[in-house]
């Protein structure tokens, strides 16, 4: 049993609590604090990303208590994916952040790496209570972040995501007392062995229980017709956090993942694929409006979000697809978008501090200071978005067409992926126009940005891009993920063969 | 007992639904706290409701599940906190936003103003602005 599991949750946690300690220390040194404490963290993540790779579910229990009676962490490959690219994401954030634009107030850091803790806590749990209370980490952590800087339009924006996510709060408490009042446990991997073995009277309400966090886990991922919230949400935050909020969606794809590949994955019980008739309608909806939104937005922040929901409509193509071909190739788009849709939200950021009244609208104002740079970058991340090649994009969408099982899924998917692809390229493409060529005037003169905010900009631009040109080591990594996600006897295995620590040991 | 901590349940649960549908921040605040309190409520009755049976092992014949009791303390604790949030929340978007329409744009009262102001002209006595 190795001790470093818990680390990506301890070390997040001593840090925010060291930073609110610290508050009046100085924003240099919380900045240097912050930073170091997420290049440890991204090294942990490598190295648990390591010890996951080789091919065994490792677990870590709370307090010695062996599962499925005690609280479990659960490292797999999946969970060691989704921190590293976490990690990663928060790394090149907090270091933009970190370049002159945490302000107001220093609040910001602490909340980053609480929020850090919330994230890390549900990748990694193995219990539903336990992703329940993680997910409240997060989301308050995620609350505060929000409404960092202040003004009516935060404040408003704050409001509906507030109440919102505690309705969905009330909901995911009545999905886990339901499964707990029919099969008795907690643990995902043991309520799937129960759900398999459930005695017939009991099947409609384990049926409710899971449709029921599928609402949860939607409304986290904003889903159609529950991703209202997210465009007015990510559009006021402050660029850094809105590039953060890029993993939040992403964590309720991870827990339809997580939960409905382990807890009602039995064929015996009729539960294997009980969601489909939801999934392929509700991600073909969701595509067809993030679309539209990206089309209709006036705003470059509010198209970015909508580009957001597109990238879950994608991924709820390839959850709806439900085999290890369209999971392998879900979880390459997955990291593709986090990272691409996080450096777009960075670029909206500076620009919109470059063009004086106009900020972000779709309109013509001011040439941009920095013009050459941030078009070569706009212009790389638009094309990853889309999917043109060599980019990550191309990649993940080549990989989520091939994965089509019979032609009638082709008849669908296909359409709806290209069709997606030009109306996103048509809309990012008169938003690039606009505002590097269609302009009027002298340029603003403030709001210049640093070179180190563009490198940062870059850097996680080539860690995106570079998915692709390292594809003969990453894809066959998310090949054998999506194959272990399939694979639930594995789970069982790790939780039999566990051997809790000896009472008399050091 | 079931069919009456069912009914308690409902009865709150659709009260939250109703408040929470309402337009001003203060009867959505309340509307989230029955919500949650219906929830609690639902936690605990999951452990199967016994009465006279303390939850300990050796104190009787049978004890009830002692984790549902745990369970609800957690969730009592963030319901809490999140309330406390979300109360100074709407009381910072009240001061933001000038009102306290979940919008924040209070379009009612601006109806109200018209409609009144309609009334009044055509009963001729017009309004001086």
């Amino acid at each position: 049993m190795s001790h470093w599991i818990i680390a990506p949750i301890l070390l997040p946690l001593f840090t925010g609590l060291l930073l609110l300690i610290g508050a009046g220390w100085g924003r240099r040194i919380a900045r240097v604090v912050s930073l170091a404490s997420l290049a440890l963290l991204v090294g942990v993540d490598v190295h648990l990303l390591t010890v996951a790779a080789a091919g065994e579910v490792s677990l870590y229990a709370l307090g010695n208590w062996p599962p499925p009676f005690g609280i479990v962490l659960q490292l797999d490959r999946l969970a060691a994916l989704m921190l590293v690219v976490t990690g990663v994401l928060a790394f090149f954030c907090a270091a933009y952040a970190a370049a002159g634009r945490d302000g107001p107030g220093d609040s910001l850091h602490p909340l980053i790496h609480l929020l850090l803790l919330g994230l890390n806590g549900a990748f990694l749990t193995g219990d539903l209570f336990n992703l329940f209370v993680f997910f409240e980490v997060l989301l308050l952590a995620s609350y505060a972040l929000l409404l960092h800087g202040g003004g009516p339009r935060r404040a408003k924006a704050g409001l509906h995501y507030v109440v919102l996510n505690l309705a969905g709060s009330a909901l995911f408490l009545i999905a886990v007392a339901l499964l707990y009042g029919v099969t008795g446990t907690l643990n995902i991997v043991d309520m799937g062995e129960r759900i398999a073995a459930l005695d017939p009277a009991d099947r409609p309400l384990a049926h409710t229980g899971g449709l029921l966090l599928f609402v949860v886990f939607g409304l986290k991922a904003a889903v159609a017709p529950l991703y209202f919230w997210l465009p007015g949400a990510y559009a006021a935050a402050v660029g850094p956090v809105a590039a953060l909020f890029a993993i939040m969606t992403k964590v309720g794809i991870y827990s339809i993942l997580r939960v409905y590949g382990l807890a009602f994955a039995s064929d015996g019980a009729g539960f294997a694929g009980f969601l489909s008739p939801w999934l392929w309608p509700l991600a073909l909806v969701t595509l067809a409006l993030g679309v539209v939104g990206v089309l209709a937005a006036r705003e470059l922040r509010q198209q970015i979000a909508y580009l957001v929901i597109v990238s879950v409509g994608t991924l709820l193509v390839g959850v709806a697809m439900n085999t290890v071909a369209s999971l392998s190739a879900l979880l390459y788009y997955l990291v593709h978008s986090t990272w691409i849709c996080a450096a777009l939200f960075l670029m909206a950021d500076v620009m919109r501090q470059q063009r004086g009244e106009m900020t972000d609208k779709i309109k013509s104002g001011p040439p941009l200071q920095q013009g050459t740079g941030l078009g070569i970058l706009f212009f790389i991340a638009s094309a990853s978005i889309v999917g043109m090649p060599p980019t990550s994009g191309f990649v993940g969408k080549v990989g989520l067409m091939q994965a089509v099982a019979s032609p009638l899924e082709a008849i669908w998917v296909w359409p709806a992926l290209l069709l997606t692809g030009l109306l996103t390229i048509t809309a990012l493409s008169r938003t690039g126009s606009t505002f590097f060529w269609r302009t009027e005037g002298e340029p603003t003169g403030d709001g210049r940005a640093s070179a180190s905010v563009l490198a940062v900009i870059g850097g996680l631009l080539v860690f995106s891009i570079s998915l692709s040109f390292a594809g003969n080591r990453v894809l066959p990594f998310m090949d054998a993920t999506a194959q272990q996600l399939s694979d639930p006897a594995a789970y069982r295995r790790a939780a039999t063969l566990f051997q809790p620590v000896p009472e008399d040991a050091p | 007992m079931e069919a009456l901590v069912a009914a308690v349940i409902a009865v709150m649960t659709s009260c939250g639904v109703y408040l929470m549908l309402r337009a001003r921040t203060f009867p959505v605040i309340l509307g989230i706290t029955l919500l949650s309190y219906a929830v609690n409520l639902f936690i605990f009755v999951m452990g199967r409701l016994t009465s006279a049976n303390p939850a300990v092992i050796g104190s009787g014949a049978t004890y009830p599940d002692p984790l549902p009791q745990a369970l609800v303390l957690t969730a009592i604790v963030i319901g809490f906190a999140m309330t406390a949030f979300v109360l100074v929340l709407a009381l910072r978007a009240r001061a933001e936003l000038g009102n306290d329409h979940v919008d924040g744009n209070d379009q009612m009262s601006i109806n109200k103003y018209l409609n009144d102001d309609h009334h009044a002209n055509k009963k001729g006595e017009g309004r001086s602005l």
